[in-house]
């Protein structure tokens, strides 16, 4: 079991209300979720057309939330030649680069192998932590956050092991992210067929597989709708599977919905959860189109 | 006693089916409303009396699981499992409910006024459904006894390794399971149709207009001659 929740709010002023909204929206899916939680969040992308943001975990270093950022940042200056920006809470960095942003995660992963590489893009901010998604939501003050959209996830762990980097979202290439209720039977068969392409896996946990395959598809060229497609074909196992882009969220389940998903939408938002009990606090909800989307359907929204 | 109100912001659902379950629940005459179920699980789950209760708004999971005698309503939609195992009595979600809407149901009545999703009906063994809407895939699998009435289309798999249970469908059929078969409308037929509709306030329907769907009877016997071909 795991718990799924996605909001995308469809009118700019609303923007502000993404943390107000979503944090009792991952929390009401503690049960389904109670080891580890986390979500991803999309906000207008960096004006510099050249930067980009990581996000970084600190949580399994020596130091862990007392690490020394600026260390690290004075260093990855000097590396990349141009003003790196901070913002540091508990475990979690997000350091904002102007220079080669792949050569400047190289940097950090050998500055301290510990520190765990989170996310990249433009717009995307991506937070993970083991913990009551409560106290997740907590220690990195979800309920202020703002943004066009977000997926978050609360974990029941099945496919490996609880720790922060097994935690959802999983994360490839730059403003993608994923999230997954189920368990899927062929991820090491999807490895086994991206490895070969250079394609480098952080854990043993099967979500990543999924990820990375959706990814890789579209860097070669797929659109999301043509990528999932082929997910549908590839992918073996129970599924109810966010992904997050820059600018859209899409949903998807296995042709035998064996995992759950409730969606309601009104002029402000479109809300998804694993279950209605994460939808009920939303504003003006009892008006909301309350449906529940079918398996093996594409379900596309456009921030 | 006169009507009964819950609010499920204000108490457990845990106060709810312990009132439901108790004597002094059981001998309560008027209507029991439940506000704001904010779609937790279990309400009304369990119940042994005739009593009448109105959930106003979305149910979680196993609404009115296992019901007895009672007659209850979602206003809104129902989780998984509405209605599972229900023995006698009345269940009728104003919504659309989720997958395994009436799983082996023995007795009673479970209406569906919008969709059901996959696997409604599963494992049937007396119970009546009505779905005003479509059912899901692989709906009334290895269904037993009783009867289902869908109104809307029917997804992959209708009625697969069905025993005695007999399906009628107005709309389209995606695929029949196994063992399953279209066979012609009898008078019977149209008049078990004609009273369900009635009882599910359906009666815009017409018998008429609905397919049978019942066994072959082929795999009620092992057959060493098949090859492990259905």
């Amino acid at each position: 079991m795991c718990g799924i929740i996605g909001l995308l709010i469809k009118k700019p002023a609303l923007r502000s209300e993404l943390g107000r909204w979503m944090t009792p929206m991952l929390i009401g899916m503690t049960e389904r979720g109670p080891d580890s939680a986390g979500l991803a969040v999309f906000s207008d992308p960096l004006n510099d057309e050249h930067a980009r943001k990581i996000s970084v975990y600190s949580g399994l270093t020596a130091l862990g939330a007392g690490f020394n950022w600026h260390a690290l940042v004075a260093a990855l200056e000097k590396q990349q030649g141009s003003a790196v920006t901070l913002q540091t809470k508990d475990n979690h960095a997000i350091i904002t680069v102007t220079g080669d942003p792949v050569q400047a995660q190289h940097f950090i992963k050998a500055y301290d192998p510990l520190l765990h590489l989170l996310s990249l893009g433009r717009s995307i901010d991506l937070y993970k932590d083991i913990g009551m998604p409560a106290v997740v939501a907590q220690r990195y003050d979800f309920a202020h956050m703002s943004g066009s959209h977000v997926v978050g996830h609360t974990r029941m762990a099945t496919e490996s092991a609880v720790t922060p980097d097994r935690a959802h979202p999983f994360t490839a290439g730059q403003d993608f992210c994923m999230v997954h209720n189920g368990s899927l039977s062929n991820p090491y068969q999807i490895r086994r067929m991206l490895e070969p392409r250079g394609i480098k896996f952080d854990t043993d946990n099967d979500t990543e597989s999924a990820c990375r395959f959706i990814e890789w598809r579209m860097r070669e060229g797929d659109d999301l709708k043509t990528a999932l497609e082929t997910g549908f074909d590839e992918l073996d196992g129970f599924y109810t599977l966010l992904m997050g882009t820059e600018n859209q969220l899409a949903l998807i389940r296995d042709p035998f919905a064996c995992k759950p998903a409730v969606i309601a939408e009104t002029d402000d938002y479109v809300a998804i959860a694993s279950e209605f009990r994460s939808l009920a606090h939303l504003p003006d909800i009892d008006h909301a189109y309350v449906f529940e989307p079918a398996p093996q359907e594409m379900y596309i929204w456009k921030a | 006693m006169e009507g009964l109100n819950f609010d499920l912001r204000q108490q457990s659902v845990r106060e709810l089916n312990q009132f439901l379950h108790s004597d002094a629940g059981k001998a309560s005459s008027g209507t029991i409303e439940v506000h704001h179920p904010d779609g937790a699980h279990s309400i009304a789950a369990g119940l042994n009396a005739p009593l009448k209760v109105v959930v106003h708004g979305h149910a979680g999971y196993y609404a009115a699981g296992m019901n007895m005698h009672a007659d209850i309503t979602i206003e809104g939609s129902a989780g998984t499992g509405v209605a599972e195992n229900m023995m006698s009595g009345r269940v009728h979600v104003k919504g659309f409910a989720s997958n395994s809407a009436g799983a082996s149901a023995h007795g009673g009545l479970l209406v569906i006024e919008g969709n059901a999703a996959l696997r409604c009906g599963i494992s049937l063994k007396g119970g009546n459904i009505v779905v005003g809407g479509s059912v899901g895939s692989f709906s009334a699998f290895m269904a037993q006894a009783g009867r289902m009435v869908v109104c809307g289309d029917a997804g992959d798999g209708l009625g697969d390794s069905l025993y005695e249970a007999v399906l009628y469908v107005k709309g389209s059929i995606k695929s029949l399971g196994a063992d399953a078969q279209l066979e012609p409308m009898g008078a019977q037929d149209l008049q078990i149709v004609t009273d369900l509709l009635a009882q599910a306030g359906m009666s815009q329907h017409r018998a008429s207009d609905f397919k049978r769907v019942a066994s072959k009877r082929e795999l009620y016997h092992w057959n060493a001659d098949a090859n492990q071909e259905y």
